[in-house]
This record gives structure tokens, sequence and C-alpha cells, in this order.
């Protein structure tokens, strides 16, 4: 792998973020609107009912960690989108620029997406609602990771949808995340769950950090054995995903689609 | 004797039993020439060269590139060529020297200002240095593509119709600077055109494909006559007519 492509590559993707104004909205707008309706419905509900004074907390940490997780997966489909619209994808891969070095570079414009969304949401968080994402302590970092590399998967297995059946399957950029959502535990334990939908939540890395931070917050204790799971999990689905989109991505190319789409 | 830069050998391209793109396509071409692709739409000239960048994987077939596979050693090949195409472009919101400075990060490019800069006057875009390409028109955005191009000093370029959105004027301008920047340094060209001026022009040699298969091979004069016309152009409609015209008939 050759960090000077990573490079080029991730330069690529701050030029054309900070020229496009809806782009940046991703990052520093609509996850902060998150915050702020899911907050303040919270806040409404402590005044008009006898909620349990920790659900302000449990749901501001779960929409900044879900934010997370969503803007990891989101800038993977979006970067190679960007390379279709722009209908530069042709100039790219005709450049000595491996798949790998292509895939890299989207997974640390992850990594600095997320880190960016974190810093805005807790700032937010800490102004309007007094909560400190970081009180969390330490393990908020595995959390971090574990999120992280979900996100990672399931952007890298949304870019083979996108690469084999093309612009149809655009939308599934943004909405995949919210296919997953329900089993994810992100507002509720998975013991709230239909007995027969519990299975599915076990096998989704992320139920494992939503109720660790749960678990944290209102017991200051959490149970590691979940974010091994949590992390055991992410890697088999990495390597799934890994798997599947070099599958798709050759598919693209015997059937001409990268040519296709990139001009 | 002469270099074989690329060997192109029996290519064939099926995209399903009743879309073959590439029928048998066999060509060599060497060290320092410039070689037409010609053939009307459809004849198979984009995908040969979408197959020899590694964009598209053949059906059956070989291409050696520098004596090397382009299956197996794609990035190492890629990095000694380039290419350019009248409908590949840019990214459309961002500055002009941004465009060519990423690309000459890609391609490791170690005085890249300077080389920017040269191309830039070289291609009469210099004033455009701090434009946003989506505000270029179809002729500034050619020679940007151009510009792209010539970034990283290639051995071999892959130019796919390029310039099929440039005035008479400008058109003979890229065609007078392709030819000395070939003959300055030796480089390979293989150039897929409709525009017969710039085929006859540039290309020393010419490989004539329809349906996907190679008709004819040789310098211009010999084709004009092989199939007795007097112009590339006259040659041109002559084997597309009567090829359609074959088509047609089922033979």
């Amino acid at each position: 792998m050759n960090l000077r492509t990573v490079r080029a590559l991730l330069l690529k993707y701050a030029f054309i973020c900070s020229r496009n104004t809806f782009r940046a909205m991703d990052v520093f707008f609509w996850p902060l609107m998150d915050l702020l309706v899911w907050g303040f419905l919270t806040l409404y509900l402590l005044k008009v009912s006898s909620a349990v004074p920790t659900l302000i907390t449990f749901l501001i940490g779960a929409v900044i960690m879900w934010n997370i997780l969503y803007r990891a997966q989101q800038v993977i489909s979006v970067s190679f989108l960007d390379d279709v619209w722009n209908r530069n994808l042709l100039n790219i891969f005709a450049g000595p620029v491996r798949l790998s070095e292509y895939v890299a570079a989207t997974y640390v414009t992850g990594i600095l997406q997320s880190l960016i969304v974190l810093a805005i949401l807790s700032s937010a968080a800490a102004l309007f609602y007094s909560f400190n994402i970081f009180e969390i302590g330490l393990v908020f970092g595995a959390f971090f990771v574990n999120l992280l590399l979900m996100g990672w998967s399931l952007g890298l297995l949304t870019t083979g949808v996108i690469v084999r059946f093309g612009p149809p399957a655009e939308a599934l950029a943004w909405a995949v995340p919210f296919l997953i959502q329900p089993v994810s535990a992100v507002f509720y334990p998975v013991s709230v769950l239909p007995p027969f939908i519990q299975p599915i939540a076990k096998l989704v890395p992320a139920s494992y950090v939503f109720e660790g931070m749960r678990q944290i917050l209102e017991h200051k204790t959490y149970d590691p054995n979940g974010l091994l799971i949590s992390f055991a999990l992410n890697v088999v689905y990495m390597l799934i995903a890994a798997f599947v989109f070099r599958h798709f991505f050759e598919e693209a190319r015997n059937k001409g689609l990268l040519a296709k789409y990139g001009s | 004797m002469f270099e074989n830069i690329v060997e192109v050998r029996n290519l064939r391209k099926e995209f399903a039993a009743d879309a073959v793109a590439v029928k048998d396509i066999s060509f060599c071409v060497n060290k320092g020439e410039i070689f037409g692709l010609l053939g009307p739409n459809g004849a198979g000239k984009t995908t040969t060269i979408h197959m020899m960048l590694g964009l598209t994987r053949p059906s059956s077939g070989s291409i050696k590139i520098f004596g090397k596979d382009i299956e197996k050693d794609r990035v190492e090949i890629l990095q000694r060529c380039n290419f350019a195409s009248a409908y590949v472009y840019l990214p459309w919101n961002l500055k002009v020297w941004e465009n060519l400075f990423i690309f000459s990060e890609i391609y490791g490019i170690k005085n890249r200002k300077e080389k920017i800069e040269y191309l830039l006057e070289l291609f009469e875009i210099e004033n455009l240095r701090n434009k946003i390409t989506g505000t270029l028109s179809a002729g500034e955005q050619t020679r940007l593509n151009l510009c792209k191009a010539f970034l990283n000093d290639p051995e071999l370029l892959l130019l796919d119709e390029p310039t099929a959105s440039l005035d008479p004027d400008l058109a003979d301008k890229v065609r007078k600077i392709l030819k000395q920047l070939q003959k300055e340094r030796s480089i390979t060209v293989i150039n897929t055109s409709h525009n017969m001026l710039d085929v006859s022009e540039l290309c020393e040699r010419i490989l004539f494909v329809q349906h996907g298969n190679v008709i004819a091979e040789g310098r211009a004069e010999e084709l004009m006559a092989k199939f007795g016309g007097a112009s590339l152009e006259e040659v041109f409609i002559t084997i597309a007519r009567s090829s359609r015209l074959e088509g047609a008939l089922g033979k």
C-alpha cells in the first residue's frame, strides 16, 4: 500500500467537502439537529412524566454514539458516489491506485469525520444538557473503535452493492444504517425486543456497545465480555465485507460497469 | 529494431452472449509511435482502451504493456501511463490547480508546482488555474484533461477522442503540442478518434476496427490505396457502410 496515494485521495475528499455546503452539513448540521431534537424531547418527557432521570443521558449518549457509526458508514459510500457523480472514477482507476488504497482513504476519512462529529456533539451535549459523554471513561475509546469498525463494514458492503448494481442502489448509502438500527439496541435494551428478534440483535456488534454504554451510565460498571464479543463480530464482518466488496468490484470490471459509471 | 511497448493478442470482450464488444483484436505498438484506433461508434475502440487500462477485464486474450501483463502488474504499468478522454472529467467543484495537484500526488510527481505551471502554460489555460473546474467550457476541460495526462511524463499515453470538443483552431494547437511532446520525449500514443484530420495528421499507423474485429491496418496512405479513397474520411465511410450493409444482409 502506498501512503502517498492514500494521502492524495484524502486530499481530494477534503477539497470536495470544503467546497460543498451540503456535504459539510452531513458533518456539522444534521448530527447536531439529531442531538437537539432527541435532547429536547427527552427534557420534555422528564417534565410531563415520571420518566427515569437517567433517560436523558441514555438518549443523548445513544445519539452521539449512533452518529459515530452512521458517519463512518456513510462517508465510505458517499466518497465512491462522489467519483461516480463527478465522472472521475475512470481517472482514479486508470491511475496507479490500488483498491486497498482507495478503501483505506475512505476509512481514514471515516475516522476523521467521526471524530469531528464526536467533538461537535459532545460540546453541544455539554452546553445544552450538561452531559459529558467522556464521563463514561476510558472504555469510551473501545466503544468508539467498535462503532467505527461496524461503520466500515457496513460502508464497504453498501459500496460493494452500489458498485455492482449501480445508480438504483445509491439510496443505500443513507438507508443501510437505519435497516439495522432497530436491532442495534441504540435507544432501548435488547431485552425489550420480541424474543425471536433478540438472537439477531446479539449478532450486531453495536448492540453490545449501546448496552455497555447504558450499563455504565446507570450502574457505573459494564461487562467487558460484551465488548470482546462486539470486537470479534466486527473482525468477522470486516473480513466478509472485504470479500464481498472485492467480489462485486471484480464483477463490475467483468461487466464493464466501472467504465459505464465513470463516463 | 522496434521495441514493442504494447502487445495485444486475440483480445475478446463479451458482456453477454449477444453483446460482444470486442471479438478478436490483435496489434502491437512500437516505442515512440502514435498509433490510431479508428472505427465507427460501437466498433470496440473504447472497450479496448478500457481493457488496456485494467478498467474492464477481457473475456480472453492478453494485453502486455512494457512487457508486463496488465492483469498482474496493473499499478506498475499505470504508473508509467496516462489517460485522457473527452468523456471523463475531473471533480467539477474543485479548482483547476487542486485537481492537478491531487493527480500529481497520485502519480508521485516531485516538482509538482513547476510541472503544473508548465502544463497549464503549454495548453494555454494558465489563466484558469484558480477557476472551479465545473465552470470551464468543454474545450477548457479537454485541455485540463490533457494537462492531467502529461503530469507524469507518461511513456504511454492513451487518448480517447482527445479533441472531440475542441474547435478547429484549438484542435490544431493540441495536435501540434501532442506531436511536439511525442517527438521530444519519444512518448508512445494510442489515439482513438472520429476526427479524420486528427488521425491522418497525428497517427503513423492506423488500426481500423469494426464490430469488434480488425478490418485493416497500415499507414493512412496505405489504407487509402487499399480501399480506393481520396481521403481517410472516404475510407472510413466506405468501410463503415460496406460493413453495415453486410450486417444488414446477414453476411
